[in-house]
């Protein structure tokens, strides 16, 4: 088997686009976190005094908590004083149209290839950019509201409609949740609000397009979107970071809410910089993602694509309590050089006749370790529930781990479980087949991997699927070996 | 087209070929015979380039070129093709995906324009039905859930679509029943042609009867012990192995020991 690494190493050593810096003049808190700075990111948002006593309920109870150590990545201890938890590019004055927005902030986003001009729009396809701790600009706005559909930054949707925040934020992830989003929860900075009246259908994606531009400052983004009966929507997020050599903290966190008959679809394609070679610099990205099919009849659907990072670690995760509801949970995740991922998916049946379908593609290159964990709990109301679990590692090279952690709980015994699992190589047999045809090594590696992961990638919209394949080419160059 | 010269061959230092020499022109059908493990299928895989032989003295030639200085990939792309005897399944990748990428990376190498997405489906469809093949299969993940007759064919459809120089068949008969191995014969006998050359390795000498080659050598030990016509395969299935490696074999042995005295 070792035989196969000596073509695979000659592949050049590819670079990571997105690596530059914007030099934009900033302004940030004081570095390191206390209850001073969480009233100063607070007052810097004009925010409510219910929404500071929030935060500052989180960041108490994070004090008493400690980090934890059950996850299958090892990093050196995170020193959470060291950290920028605000850094915003100056401007004037708050939500701002697209006109008012700095000139090399447009600049970094189209060589981000995200234009946000909207006569330049990706078609069909609503941007909220979040440069460091803000939102920058949000295209469409003015469009969807026409339909009921509100899109803005998550600062707007606290100052624009605070009794949709107020009802819905925590109640899918509470502030008490987990270390991470507890801290989240006190220093979150901006992010995007989706809001979708009752049967309206989005009619286009939307997205939000993070990137991480200062220096030793975590990104904390807030993610909420409520889906009214009836309503659905189809929402993206991309993520980019400059190549720095230490590494930065990324800890966010998603809410959904599906009401009756509703269908949130959100999709991943996340691309933060994830160290070079020798393991060196690459975000750390902690996030809690969890959607709530609240109504009978709904559907979250979720669909990962990981390919960057230094360490990921996330379970995008669905309580199906309205009966009849559907969570879904599609995922690719590579490693490589020395990448960790530790994902996977929870789902929570709570409901009658609720179903939830995971498809994980875990895919280790270099001296990556990627591991699935994934847990389905079948609690005693939910009559009939249905689980369908399918978990695929694919290795390639040798110096490279797979790992796969399904647990398992039910309390009801009509439910229906199905779990199946494989691990498999890209084999010397299966690269000389495709040698032996006039293929290239690059070619094939790629179009083997690209065919393990099609489950998942027909479940992105399209122009996101294509951009995901050159995603994981691009990766995979290098590194394999 | 290919001269072989005097092939050692050895896997984890074991020698599997002991000096073959074979020569292959333009046009001509060549067929390997040999008993199991006397190094047929080693001698196919040398020729493409599988990298775990290693050959410690000799050389193959193609259309003059030194082979060894190839590339599996680069052998593929100057026309050489080997129909496995063991096909991979690449799960997710369909036939069709697989053999244009095929077709264009050698054709690129060629210096030819790409094949466009409809050129290439009114030539596979084609083709495929030559093989009598479900249409359906191009559709399917390459070789995944193919009987063993369904992948030997999907060898020689590629075969077909590919037009390669040189052809290796490597055991392509085995696990074929009688009409599946008309219909694959059939296809290859429409390859053949004055440009083109056939080296059918096999173990029986049923193939024969619908490809019928110009020469048959037979491999034991190591080597080719005997050559001939198409007589030659007639004989072997009435007589066996067992009479050649006796026979040859001693023959062989004194004939090195007398080129090595000579030398």
């Amino acid at each position: 088997m070792t035989k196969i690494a000596d073509p695979l190493q000659t592949w050049a050593q590819s670079e990571y686009k997105y690596g530059f810096v914007t030099d934009i003049e900033t302004e940030t808190v004081p570095r390191g976190l206390s209850e001073e700075v969480i009233r100063l990111i607070s007052a810097k948002k004009h925010e409510p005094e219910w929404l500071t006593q929030w935060r500052l309920k989180a960041y108490r109870h994070w004090l008493t908590m400690t980090e934890p150590t059950w996850q299958n990545v090892h990093y050196p201890p995170i020193d959470y004083q060291a950290i920028f938890y605000y850094s915003a590019p100056k401007q004037k004055t708050g939500p701002k149209r697209l006109e008012d927005v700095d000139p090399k902030l447009l600049e970094t986003y189209r060589r981000l290839g995200i234009p946000l001009e909207e006569q330049k729009r990706l078609a069909g396809v609503a941007v909220d950019a979040v440069f460091d701790s803000v939102s920058v600009a949000t295209t469409f706005k003015e469009k969807l509201a026409e339909l009921g559909i509100i899109f803005c930054s998550f600062s707007e949707a606290v100052q624009n409609h605070p009794e949709l925040v107020r009802r819905y934020l925590g109640s899918v992830v509470p502030y008490s949740d987990n270390y991470f989003a507890t801290l989240n929860s006190a220093v979150f900075s901006d992010g995007s609000f989706a809001y979708i009246p009752k049967g309206v259908r989005c009619p286009m994606e939307l997205s939000t397009y993070f990137r991480i531009n200062a220096a030793q400052t975590g990104q904390f983004e807030r993610m909420l979107i409520i889906a009214e009966p009836g309503a659905h929507v189809s929402y993206l997020e991309g993520c980019t970071a400059p190549m720095r050599d230490e590494n930065q903290l990324h800890a966010a966190v998603v809410e959904l809410v599906a009401l009756d008959d509703a269908t949130i679809k959100y999709s991943t394609v996340q691309n933060w910089y994830p160290g070079d070679a020798q393991g060196r610099g690459g975000i750390y990205n902690f996030v809690t993602k969890r959607g709530k099919c609240l109504g009978r009849n709904s559907r979250i659907s979720w669909t990962q694509v990981e390919t960057g990072s230094a360490i990921t670690w996330k379970y995008p995760s669905c309580i199906l309590q309205g009966d009849n509801s559907v969570g879904e949970f599609y995922s690719v995740a590579l490693t490589n050089n020395y990448q960790q991922a530790d994902t996977g998916t929870k789902m929570i049946h709570i409901g009658k006749n609720t179903s939830s379908y995971i498809v994980s593609k875990g895919i280790s290159a270099g001296h990556g370790q990627n591991t699935y964990r994934g847990m389905v709990k079948i609690l005693k109301g939910a009559e009939y529930a249905r689980n369908f679990t399918q978990c695929d590692s694919m290795l390639i090279g040798e110096h490279c781990g797979a790992h796969t952690f399904p647990y398992i709980e039910v309390k009801n015994s009509t439910a229906h479980m199905e779990h199946e699992a494989t691990t498999s190589k890209i084999g010397d047999d299966q690269m000389f087949y495709c040698h032996q045809r006039g293929i290239s090594t690059e070619d094939a590696v790629s179009m083997i991997v690209n065919g393990f992961c099609k489950e998942v990638f027909r479940e992105l919209p399209m122009e996101f699927a294509v951009e995901a394949q050159k995603l994981l080419e691009v990766s995979l160059e290098g590194s394999v070996g | 087209m290919l001269v072989i010269e005097n092939l050692h061959v050895a896997v984890d230092g074991q020698e599997i070929l002991k000096g073959v020499d074979l020569m292959v022109g333009a046009g001509e059908v060549h067929s390997i015979m040999g008993p199991n493990g006397s190094g047929k299928s080693t001698l196919a895989q040398v020729i493409a380039g599988r990298d775990t032989y290693q050959i410690t003295a000799g050389r193959i030639l193609y259309r003059g070129r030194d082979l060894t200085e190839l590339s599996p990939e680069e052998r593929a792309c100057e026309g050489i093709f080997m129909a496995f005897q063991y096909p991979v399944e690449i799960p997710g990748v369909s036939t069709s995906y697989f053999l244009r990428s095929a077709l264009n990376a050698q054709r690129k190498y060629r210096g030819l324009e790409e094949v466009d997405a409809l050129d290439f489906l009114t030539l596979v469809k084609e083709r495929i039905r030559l093989l009598g093949m479900d249409e359906r299969l191009l559709n399917r993940a390459l070789n995944e859930g193919f009987s063993g007759g369904e992948k030997k064919r999907n060898e020689i459809f590629q075969l077909a679509v590919l037009e390669p120089r040189l052809a290796i068949l490597d055991e392509t008969d085995s696990g074929l029943d009688i009409d599946a191995l008309k219909v694959v014969a059939d296809g290859v006998n429409r390859l053949r042609s004055p440009e083109r050359a056939l080296v059918v390795v096999t173990h029986y000498q049923r193939l024969l009867n619908y490809i019928v080659p110009d020469y048959v050598h037979v491999l034991a030990g190591g080597r080719i012990v005997r050559s001939g016509g198409k007589e030659l395969a007639l004989e072997l299935e009435q007589r066996g192995y067992g009479w050649l490696s006796d026979e040859q074999a001693i023959e062989a042995v004194a004939g090195q020991a007398a080129a090595e005295r000579a030398g």
